[in-house]
């Protein structure tokens, strides 16, 4: 339902609330729709680890690691030194190779798209990331609101990359893609040694969900709903 | 973003949802949400609209997480649902049954 500070949810008439006791209301309605959603699709319990749009609306609602906007973009860009697809092995071979065949094109689209170097290493240290790249990483990051911020330190997080995660919500790659990337090694041993569905797919499947809602969530926020109303007007 | 043809992401979410929003799912806020999208973004001619781009990657996207969420719930009921057994089938596995005691446990 709409109201003056965005959208609500209701359950049976009872209005959502955060955990934190705080009214439920999201700014944006294909988001608050997906929500409901979540909501509809509970049986006979409520299964909160399969609610990842919910608990991203909660966490930006409630903000329960009491971060401002600033702490958040550097926690984000710090996550540069240990981006998953920087550090590279030197042994098997067939994996170094894997990894510079899968990751080295994303690492060259980043510095392509936002003027940057980054570089990969095979240091235990990781790679030396400039001064410079880091600060571009946060002056772009700054152009996002705050509910936008909290899904992409989110899907950061779940990556393990912010080089994943930005090639994603730039829409260079699609989420079953960035997430075989960031799993690039799993995938590697499981082609070696099997597959074990009940911990690989287990994973892979919940990698997935994760990424997708946190990605649906930053797109949503970060939407401008002067782009709808004038395709309406065509 | 190698995504194929938009009709076949829209006619696989639109199979999410159903499973999703259950039996009235035709009357579910997401099902009209998504066609309305679609058909609002048929009326701009452009080929290589950015906003019709913008909306198939969004369409994947959600089409990802709700199979993806449902996949997942899936293998957690096979293999991690099942919980401990109860006394009466522990006791079931080596041939015995529990007694009977109609007055309680005393």
């Amino acid at each position: 339902s709409d109201s003056p500070g965005g959208f609500e949810i209701n359950l049976d008439h009872r209005k959502l609330k955060t955990p934190q006791a705080k009214l439920f209301t999201v700014p944006n309605e294909a988001l608050a729709i997906a929500v409901a959603t979540e909501w509809d699709s509970q049986k006979d319990t409520i299964k909160f680890y399969t609610m990842h749009l919910t608990t991203l609306c909660n966490t930006a609602l409630d903000n329960p690691t009491q971060r401002n906007k600033m702490q958040l973009i550097r926690a984000a860009v710090k996550f540069l030194e240990t981006d998953t697809v920087c550090y590279r092995v030197e042994e098997p071979p067939a994996l170094a190779e894997l990894q510079k065949n899968e990751w080295d094109p994303v690492v060259a689209w980043a510095e392509k798209r936002y003027n940057v170097t980054i570089g990969s290493s095979t240091s235990i240290l990781g790679p030396n990331i400039p001064a410079s790249t880091k600060e571009t990483f946060v002056s772009h990051l700054a152009s996002y609101n705050m509910w936008a911020l909290q899904g992409i330190e989110f899907v950061i997080t779940q990556l393990k990359s912010l080089i994943l995660s930005m090639s994603l919500i730039d829409r260079h790659i699609t989420v079953e893609k960035a997430v075989l990337l960031s799993r690039l090694e799993e995938e590697y041993q499981i082609r070696r040694w099997g597959n074990v569905e009940w911990a690989h797919d287990y994973d892979l499947c919940e990698l997935r969900a994760r990424t997708a809602a946190g990605t649906l969530f930053v797109h949503l926020c970060s939407e401008s709903s002067t782009v709808k109303h004038k395709l309406l007007q065509d | 973003a190698a995504l194929g043809a938009p009709l076949r992401t829209l006619r696989a979410l639109l199979r999410e949802v159903r499973h999703a929003a259950g039996r009235s799912y035709r009357d579910s806020p997401a099902y009209r949400h998504v066609l309305a999208a679609f058909r609002a973004h048929r009326v701009t001619s452009k080929k290589l609209c950015r906003a019709q781009q913008e909306l198939h990657f969004q369409t994947a996207t959600y089409l990802c997480l709700l199979r993806s969420v449902r996949e997942h719930e899936a293998l957690h009921r096979e293999y991690h649902g099942r919980g401990e057994r109860s006394p009466q089938e522990v006791a079931g596995l080596v041939g015995f049954r529990l007694p009977q005691q109609p007055g309680g446990k005393g």
